[in-house]
């Protein structure tokens, strides 16, 4: 069915992890040696008696929740990437508004003015994006990728000039690059936490619309729904959202707080709903388990860990979500296989015995009894490997479907002759239908029927019924074409 | 607050054409990049008809509908929904968008995308009620997908995601319904559960335009049809309209549509729509 989208959605997630895990990596990890924490420590951030570490911890938990809302919406907008160009075009914001200050005040380390640049930046990123979108020939992903890299450029040359300031005080401007959650203050927490409950309150309030441009922004056009409006609305989220994380997880890590957590929360469910909030609790985990261990381990950034915790939950998703998951979606195909098996043994089978003891008698009698068809015989008539076919005879066994008559040889059980019955009356009609109603020649309706016959359900087969047994008489209806069976006569 | 600044700015009603007539299109020409894609059509459809929309790949069917809803910009013309510009009249417009068009991977069940043809009713800030979602089945079961209400759209059939997509239509309870070849790539159940809604819309009295692609289907499905190559070749009851001659000009390739239009623009005054319309 849909197996394919969903792993090929799951290589596109595994390659964007892979991105930011690597991110996270060069993002400072390798620069330090770890120096793993004292118990007494760990009690203390446990406990979250530092006062410091409460700031900390508490406000990247509530960036986590924040990002991981407002990404559901990104994400379903299929505008994930977009964030990306749209937090690494604040850098030359930061740069700029940094030497303004100076220009000013003397002193560039204002908050709140870095903030205001990085934002005035990422709008003006995010429309050099649609600019070159409407105006172009040129594909989404170029326009991207140009837009992202030369806001970037120009954030590192215009970041070059402003260290190299004599007053100003430059000295952790790059922190936003990387992101330094250690030197967020109370007041830092404060505007984060400000952010999630604006961020909390727009996603309910407008869950609704976001929804449905989300879905079908034509549609809400035609509706009269003001799409564009709604658009920038929710880009606008995202740019706070983008801002105020600059700090605790830095610009080029910011884009994972906003498209794992919804990719994550996916894989579990089916419902928007609970994917928004399923999605804003793995974002909040994800902040305050990874600004928990950073601050346990000095050395430790908190942005990559931030991340890479988001990204262990991704992988936990991404493996066992209940909706999903691979693990569930394995065991789905497993299961259709074995069925798959299970029934051509029995149709086999079936029609063994048919083509030698005919359908008078279809209880257990002495000709089927002389007949029973031995492990070889039975194995050559598919191409099953031995392995696969062992199984299948074992589990029928265990099922009480079939049993052993002789040393090697096997036939039905009661219960195993109605079910091969089922199976072979279902191949049949399938069969029947396709040459009565499709136009195909019988020699090559068994393979077409073999291929569909194991998910036909129970309406389909009644409704076959009533078209095919119109003209027919009723029971087993007998095979279009010869049987394999009594061709490889032995 | 933010009910204001969301509101769409009113299209300008400075032309307008008769308050009975469901649809009129004067002067529509869409361009995209500069070449024209729907070239001057004048249209005027009767009410409580069921009226086709056919004409060859890429000769604008899509682009007549999306530009009537203002999804796309015109580069000239007027169109009016009984009698006034489209943006006054959307309660009135019902719209079945193309099946591709959407991502059927979303996280939303049947009903849920069915509950969205009343989001204009519900209005702003406020949740889908339990009495919304009544309302919803009630369209589902129109169309035969009750029982699959509550499943996830991707779990749907294509002929079933076209249910549902037509439920969210009726939804709206419109008198005038688009819809955009609901018809493509259905099973035979859903293309009979689709006559059978068609035929009862226009028992009610509702007007349906349907892009379709099926030329053989048109006579029995439909009493009215516009055949269109980037302008309207013919426009009238379906007897009188949907002919061989007719069909030809329509399929006869573009070149010598062109010529021809360009012969009768040099001999004759244009047209009015009403006489184009067929004179009902």
């Amino acid at each position: 069915m849909n197996g394919m989208g969903i792993m090929r959605r799951a290589g596109i997630c595994a390659g964007l992890l892979v991105i930011s895990a690597g991110r996270a990596w060069s993002g400072g990890l390798a620069e330090h040696a770890l120096e793993w924490p004292s118990g007494a420590e760990l009690l203390r951030v446990l406990t979250l008696q530092d006062y410091n570490t409460r700031v900390v911890i508490i406000g990247a938990g509530l960036l986590g929740l924040a990002a991981g809302l407002i990404g559901t919406f990104l994400l379903l907008r299929k505008r994930a990437l977009l964030s990306d160009a749209l937090s690494h075009a604040t850098l030359p914001g930061i740069a700029l508004a940094f030497m303004l200050m100076v220009a000013i005040w003397g002193d560039g380390k204002h908050l709140l003015g870095l903030i205001a640049g990085a934002a005035v930046f990422s709008v003006l990123g995010t429309g050099s994006v649609m600019l070159i979108q409407r105006h172009s020939r040129l594909k989404d992903d170029a326009a991207l990728g140009i837009v992202l890299s030369v806001y970037f450029g120009l954030g590192i040359a215009l970041m070059g000039l402003a260290t190299r300031m004599e007053s100003g005080n430059a000295a952790g401007l790059s922190s936003f690059i990387y992101g330094k959650t250690a030197s967020m203050v109370f007041f830092d927490a404060l505007l984060i936490g400000a952010a999630a409950v604006v961020c909390i309150l727009f996603c309910l309030l407008f869950f609704k619309e976001f929804t449905l441009v989300c879905f079908d922004a034509a549609y809400a056009a035609s509706q009269g729904w003001p799409v564009g409006r709604l658009d920038f609305f929710m880009m606008a989220l995202v740019v706070v959202v983008t801002v105020i994380g600059l700090q605790a997880v830095g610009l080029i890590l910011v884009v994972a707080l906003l498209i794992i957590p919804p990719s994550a929360a996916r894989f579990w469910t089916e419902r928007l709903r609970s994917m928004l909030w399923l999605s804003g609790a793995f974002g909040a985990l994800s902040g305050l388990v990874g600004a928990g261990i950073s601050a346990l381990m000095a050395n430790l950034p908190a942005g990559a860990v931030i991340v890479l915790t988001a990204s262990l939950l991704f992988i936990l998703s991404l493996t066992f979500g209940t909706a999903r998951g691979l693990v569930r979606l394995g065991l789905e195909r497993r299961r259709l296989r074995l069925k798959i098996n299970r029934e051509n043994l029995l149709r086999e089978l079936y029609e063994w015995f048919e083509t030698r003891c005919g359908t008078s008698d279809p209880g257990f009698n002495e000709c089927q009894l002389l007949n029973a068809p031995g492990r070889p015989e039975l194995l050559s008539l598919r191409a099953w490997t031995p392995a696969h076919f062992r199984r299948s005879l074992r589990e029928l066994q265990s099922a009480g479907l079939l049993k052993k008559i002789s040393s090697d040889a096997f036939g039905f059980t009661p219960e195993g002759l109605a079910k091969a019955q089922a199976v072979v009356r279902k191949h049949r009609l399938w069969e029947t239908y396709l040459i009565t109603h499709a136009d195909i020649a019988p020699g090559n309706v068994d393979w077409g029927a073999d291929e569909i016959e194991h998910v036909l359900d129970l309406d389909l087969i009644a409704t076959l019924e009533q078209v095919l047994t119109a003209t027919r008489p009723a029971g087993m209806p007998q095979s279009p074409h010869e049987l394999a069976a009594s061709e490889r006569n032995v | 607050m933010f009910g204001a600044f969301f509101q769409p700015s009113a299209a300008s009603a400075a032309m307008a054409g008769p308050a009975d007539i469901p649809l009129w299109v004067e002067d529509l020409t869409v361009a995209y990049h500069r070449k024209p894609v729907l070239w001057d059509v004048d249209l005027s459809l009767p009410e409580g008809k069921l009226i086709a929309v056919v004409g060859p790949n890429g000769a604008g069917k899509s682009t007549l509908i999306k530009s009537i809803l203002n999804l796309i910009p015109r580069a000239s013309g007027a169109v009016s929904i009984y009698g006034r510009p489209y943006a006054i009249q959307r309660h009135l417009v019902g719209y079945v968008p193309q099946r591709e068009s959407v991502d059927w991977d979303f996280p939303v069940s049947a009903l849920d995308v069915v509950a969205m043809g009343l989001y204009r009713k519900i209005g702003w800030f406020r949740p889908v009620s339990r009495r919304h979602r009544q309302a919803a089945l009630r369209e589902l079961e129109k169309v035969g997908m009750a029982p699959y209400a509550r499943r996830q759209i991707s779990q749907l059939s294509g002929g079933q995601q076209q249910r549902v997509f037509l439920a969210r239509a009726l939804a709206q309870d419109a008198r005038l319904y688009f819809m955009d070849e609901p018809f493509a790539g259905v099973d035979a159940a859903t293309e009979k559960a689709i006559v059978a809604l068609l035929k009862e819309l226009q028992s009610e009295g509702k007007t349906c335009v349907v892009v379709h692609h099926d030329l053989q289907t048109v006579p029995t499905y439909f009493d009215h049809v516009v055949l269109i190559n980037m302008r309207v070749v013919a426009a009238g009851p379906t007897q009188d309209v949907f002919t061989e001659e007719n069909l030809r000009k329509t399929y006869g390739g573009k070149l010598t549509l062109l010529s021809q239009a360009l012969h009768e623009y040099a001999q004759a005054p244009r047209p009015s729509p009403g006489k184009k319309g067929g004179g009902e």
